[in-house]
């Protein structure tokens, strides 16, 4: 790094952040859902491979407001990605195929769209920021290409203005110099940068959602703070609705309003931020957040683990699928699956029956 | 029910137990058809080189010189009698010919492979897990090998010594596997080279050397039995080579002595005749293109088996 | 332990409560270039690190990628050649070790690797993966080192029946157990555990921490600890180094470390790591640095981080910063720092996590928990990792549980 960009700081105060919170809370007051930009209902899509029919996600539906970052939490295989990929129509077909369900995005029937019209809304629409930035992004084209190639199929900007959008997004995602490195090929990029030049892909085209899959796990802690802090800002500026996945409930805590917890294929609980650590109704739940260290904890004691493996989606257990891992089944559980039910608020569902109003654990 | 039991952590991710990746890729191999015909190919190849004489219904240099002087001095036409693909205009039964040339075929795959493997392999291993000066010196070495023409060293070679006993050992044999095995070496060293420095970095040799295991011990007990896979394909795909080397070589009139029957000699032979009995070149011609295919597409079929991209990715 | 007595007479004189200490340790890796190799500069993967292990404690070693905390561990047991500077493993400098004298030492040494997928050799079985070290260093034959394969693997929480089984048939976490149950056959005392659980998922990476904090304890073992989650390390050490750029910025036990932090990159990373529990999310006051971290080929000068350091820019950039480079100094007690301005770093409460009083919540709320108590159900918070008793055996099938289960899977089926 040379001199003439030697880092400053960006400080946020406690009361930044909180003024930002709150600012967030006056458009959506928690527990009151904003207008709905994507809703998803039914959703299953499944995989078709020579070992079996993987189950990979299976009757999901939430919706998502203008505006609002909604978390999708879950360990590996649990479909949070594969809900992703299917809202835009980007599973690989073989061997996966969405089989049910309904996608409504700013009013229209993503499922029911021609391919070409996917593309379209996939560029201008739908934003994406991966996990791995260096493998999405084409490493024979400059990025100054990359980026305005959207703009320019999109927008139908001319070639001036398109460059100038580009310069413009490149210094909005904190590249620094962006002019000049227009030309730049992606590996003369660090990994934060090139998520950053992903970013500004993303956003090229002012989208109404991006789909942030894993967008920090590949990055080093202080890295990924200021990446998410970059998308945080970005999305409040554009106003633009974030689909976050993520494996972190700490991220999920830091910048989502609410989170659907997944759970081999399915959703077991869904609630705002709040209510889901202060309260959460589903013991895979209990089990994720108790398994965490925590560096705002005292030297901790054993950790109280979830036994067991995620079970395989090709034969998910019948009924509950987390009972095999659960302590507290009972023969219910074994029997019969819960729905989604309501839980203290109109913001809070989880699918447990031991949690039910009636339940051994209300 | 005072405890409940719960699922322990020893459940397999797999439901169904799997005999090894050895076992894996011959049951993906086996559902290859392309590999499996390729297959059927080098078996016949193998089995005639082998047993060829037991099944040739004449010696291959015996002359019909009867059937030969009551056709009119020619030679036979396949199908006649006694002569099932005919003879040369020597009278000579080109079955049992071709046959010949089956083994001589099949010995040059093999010795060459074998001289591949004997030279190739620990070479390529050497300088791999030595790293450094060694591996410059010997890489060097093969470089220049690398660097000669092919073709032109190994007819050199035979031209050299083509009177002396070296150059009779084996009706000539001896000279054309020494030729062509020092020649083709140099892939299968660099290939191996470059895999010994590959899994060297892995964290399983690591984890090996950090044990104490010897140097020795974790080249063939880990480097080995990893990399084969793609030698075993290398070498496959390395037999068509030296096949056609040697036919090559045949038909310029180099290598195999006559009597000897090498499908390359038959060729050049026959293509005297070949307006009026195209069977001489056409057999023969037909010989090589099958043992060349079967050996590509075992070949082929043996990668895509053994791709270890493939290996636990259901 | 048993090795003391064979101590080369050139021992270095150590505290004997240590069991490795590691001196201006430094390793380079030289970059070659051009036809004729010849070297350009060096990447200073780690330039001049000097602290103990004690016997029997965890350290823990953070930092970011690149930062040179994974050559540390290998260059502990000498997977590593240092550049310079020495590693005495209980008094003897590894560095002076011949093949055969460092092939006995890494008895007493192990490694468990980050990687559950490359760790495993994949033509092997588990039996023979963990056989390998009974074998290497002839601890058992026949029936005895079978006996002990099994043992191991019991030891670990895996079905000892799974000897023929080969790694790509394992999970992720499984993997890394037969991993642990390779390291521990030879009965090391001193294990590095580089980033033992960072690929893997959330609640498997607690099944393996529980199971080394429980392996730890049974079996008296030393660990350093190498990993890029603060969180991960503050729940498993007894101390914890901060490395940044090849050097060793803070080190302290975890109380300290984490609660007054002397160095602003400690800060830094501490307010980085998103904490699950939004309502402190929301009042932390937090840094977030600016720009990657520098090349180790050309460090800056001075201290390393002044050129990411918000604190030298708070301070107006005094000129120590940059021309002087800060040795480690006591803060208090053991709690050490290399900074200029430890105490202004102090002063602040950039980074630190726990902000107020209330209470860390956990997930399993004390509904549930007086559930489990009243129903006699074991607390998996309770459950010993390396009690292969219960672990290992397969499910006793009681009355009322279906017989088909089907997690009941026989290493048979």
């Amino acid at each position: 790094m040379s001199a003439a960009e030697v880092p400053t700081v960006i400080e946020l105060s406690p009361e930044d952040v909180r003024r930002e919170q709150l600012e967030r809370t006056e458009v959506r007051p928690a527990g009151q859902k904003a207008d709905v930009l994507l809703k998803v209902s039914g959703l299953s899509t499944h995989f078709f491979t020579p070992d079996g029919v993987i189950q990979a996600v299976d009757d999901v539906s939430f919706e998502l407001g203008y505006g609002e970052t909604l978390g999708l939490v879950g360990e590996s295989g649990c479909g949070k990605s594969v809900t992703a990929l299917s809202i835009a129509r980007l599973v690989p077909d073989p061997p996966g195929q969405i089989v049910a369900g309904e996608i409504v995005f700013d009013g229209i029937d993503v499922l029911k769209l021609s391919q070409e019209d996917v593309r379209k809304l996939r560029g201008s629409e739908i934003g994406f920021i991966f996990q791995d930035p260096l493998t999405s992004l084409n490493p024979t084209l400059t990025i100054g290409y990359q980026i305005g190639e959207a703009i320019r199929e999109h927008m139908g900007l001319s070639q001036k203005a398109a460059r100038e959008r580009v310069v413009d997004l490149l210094s909005k995602v904190g590249i620094p110099r962006a002019a000049d490195r227009l030309n730049d090929y992606p590996f003369q990029f660090s990994g934060g940068m090139r998520q950053r030049v992903m970013i500004a892909i993303a956003l090229s085209c002012d989208p109404k959602l991006i789909l942030a899959d894993e967008p920090t796990t590949a990055l080093d802690v202080t890295i990924q703070a200021q990446i998410l802090e970059l998308i945080a800002k970005l999305a409040d500026e554009f106003h633009t609705a974030v689909l976050m996945i993520t494996h972190d409930l700490g991220i999920a805590a830091g910048m989502c309003d609410r989170v659907n917890v997944m759970y081999a294929g399915r959703i077991v609980e869904t609630a705002t931020i709040d209510e889901l650590f202060d309260d959460p109704r589903m013991p895979y739940a209990w089990g994720l957040l108790d398994s965490l260290p925590r560096i705002d904890d005292v030297k901790g004691e054993r950790l109280r683990t979830i036994e067991g493996l995620p079970p395989l989606l090709i034969k998910p257990p019948d009924a509950c699928r987390f009972h095999p891992r659960c302590i507290y089944e009972r023969e219910i559980c074994r029997e019969d699956e819960p729905e989604l039910t309501r839980r203290g608020s109109d913001s809070h569902y989880a699918r447990c029956w031991a949690t039910e109003p009636d339940g051994w654990i209300p | 029910m005072a405890t409940i039991s719960r699922p322990v952590p020893g459940t397999l991710v797999r439901p169904r137990r799997s005999a090894g990746l050895w076992a894996d890729a011959w049951s993906r191999l086996r559902k290859n058809r392309l590999a499996l015909f390729g297959l059927v190919l080098v078996s016949l190849l193998l089995f005639t080189g082998i047993f060829g004489p037991l099944l040739a219904p004449w010696p291959y240099q015996a002359q019909d010189l009867k059937a030969v002087a009551a056709a009119g001095g020619g030679p036979l036409p396949p199908g006649s009698p006694n002569h099932i693909l005919g003879t040369d205009q020597l009278g000579r039964d080109l079955f049992s010919r071709l046959l010949d040339g089956a083994r001589i075929s099949v010995s040059v795959a093999f010795v060459v492979q074998l001289v591949i493997l004997t030279l190739g392999v620990p070479i390529g291993a050497l300088a791999g897990w030595f790293g450094g000066r060694v591996d410059n010196l010997l890489m060097r070495f093969t470089d220049i090998i690398y660097a000669f023409p092919d073709l032109l060293f190994i007819i050199l070679l035979s031209v050299a010594f083509r009177d002396t006993a070296f150059g009779q050992a084996i009706d000539g044999l001896l000279m054309v596997f020494v030729a062509i095995g020092i020649t083709s070496w140099v892939t299968v060293a660099r290939l191996v080279r470059g895999q010994m420095l590959a899994l060297k970095e892995t964290e399983f040799v690591e984890a090996a050397r950090a044990i104490g295991v010897k140097d020795r011990r974790i080249v063939t007990r880990h480097l080995l039995p990893n990399g084969m896979g793609p030698i075993i394909v290398a070498i496959t795909l390395g037999i068509p080579g030296a096949i056609l080397a040697e036919a090559t070589l045949a038909y310029i009139g180099i290598g195999v002595q006559p009597p000897r029957a090498s499908w390359g000699s038959l060729i050049a032979e026959g293509q005297k005749w070949i307006r009026s009995e195209p069977h001489l070149v056409t057999f023969p011609a037909i010989a090589i293109a099958l043992a060349l295919i079967g050996f590509t597409f075992l070949g082929d079929g043996l990668r895509d088996a053994l791709d270890p991209k493939l290996k636990g990715k259901q | 332990m048993t090795a003391t007595a064979e101590r080369p007479p050139e021992a270095h004189v150590t505290d004997p409560r240590n069991i490795v200490e590691v001196d201006d340790l430094k390793v380079h890796f030289p970059i070659r270039s051009g036809i004729f190799k010849s070297v350009q500069g060096s990447v200073k993967a780690v330039d001049g690190v000097t602290f103990d292990v004690r016997r029997g404690e965890i350290l823990g070693l953070v930092g970011e990628s690149g930062c040179g905390k994974s050559t540390i561990g290998r260059a502990m047991i000498r997977l590593r050649e240092p550049t310079g500077g020495h590693v005495y493993f209980d008094g003897t400098d590894l560095g002076g070790l011949g093949n055969e004298a460092l092939r006995k030492m890494r008895r007493r040494m192990q490694i468990i690797f980050q990687d559950p997928y490359g760790s495993l050799d994949p033509r092997m079985t588990v039996g023979s993966i963990v056989s390998e070290p009974l074998d290497t260093h002839g601890l058992a034959k026949g029936q005895a080192k079978r006996d002990r394969v099994a043992e191991l693997l019991a030891l670990v929480g895996l079905d000892p029946n799974y000897v023929q089984r080969y790694p790509h048939e394992f999970s992720g976490g499984q993997r890394q157990r037969i991993g642990v149950a390779r390291a521990l056959a030879v009965e090391p005392e001193f294990i590095v555990c580089d980033e033992p659980i960072s690929a893997l998922d959330v609640s498997i990476q607690a099944q393996v921490l529980n199971l080394l904090g429980d392996l730890r304890k049974r079996l008296g073992l030393t660990y350093l600890f190498v990993a890029h989650d603060l969180s991960v390390v503050k729940h498993i050490s007894d101390r914890v180094a901060v490395m940044y750029l090849g050097k060793i910025v803070e080190i302290g036990p975890p109380d300290q470390l984490y609660s007054v932090p002397g160095h602003p990159y400690t800060r830094a990373l501490l307010s980085a790591v998103p904490v699950p529990d939004p309502t402190a999310e929301r009042k932390r006051k937090r840094v977030i640095l600016k720009g990657d971290v520098p090349s180790p080929v050309n460090p800056p000068s001075g201290c390393r981080f002044h050129t990411r350091c918000w604190l030298y820019e708070r301070l107006g950039q005094p000129e120590n910063c940059r021309t002087d480079d800060p040795e480690l100094t006591v803060l208090e007690g053991e709690h050490r720092a290399a900074c200029h301005y430890s105490a202004e770093a102090q002063k602040t409460d950039v980074g630190v996590a726990h902000i107020d009083d209330r209470p860390v919540r956990h997930g399993t709320p004390d509904a549930a928990l007086a559930y489990l108590a009243a129903e006699k159900v074991e607390d998996p918070a309770a459950i010993d990792a390396t009690d292969s008793a219960r672990l290992e055996a397969p499910i006793v099938v009681e009355a009322g549980i279906d017989e088909e289960d089907p997690r009941t899977e026989t290493p048979t089926a």
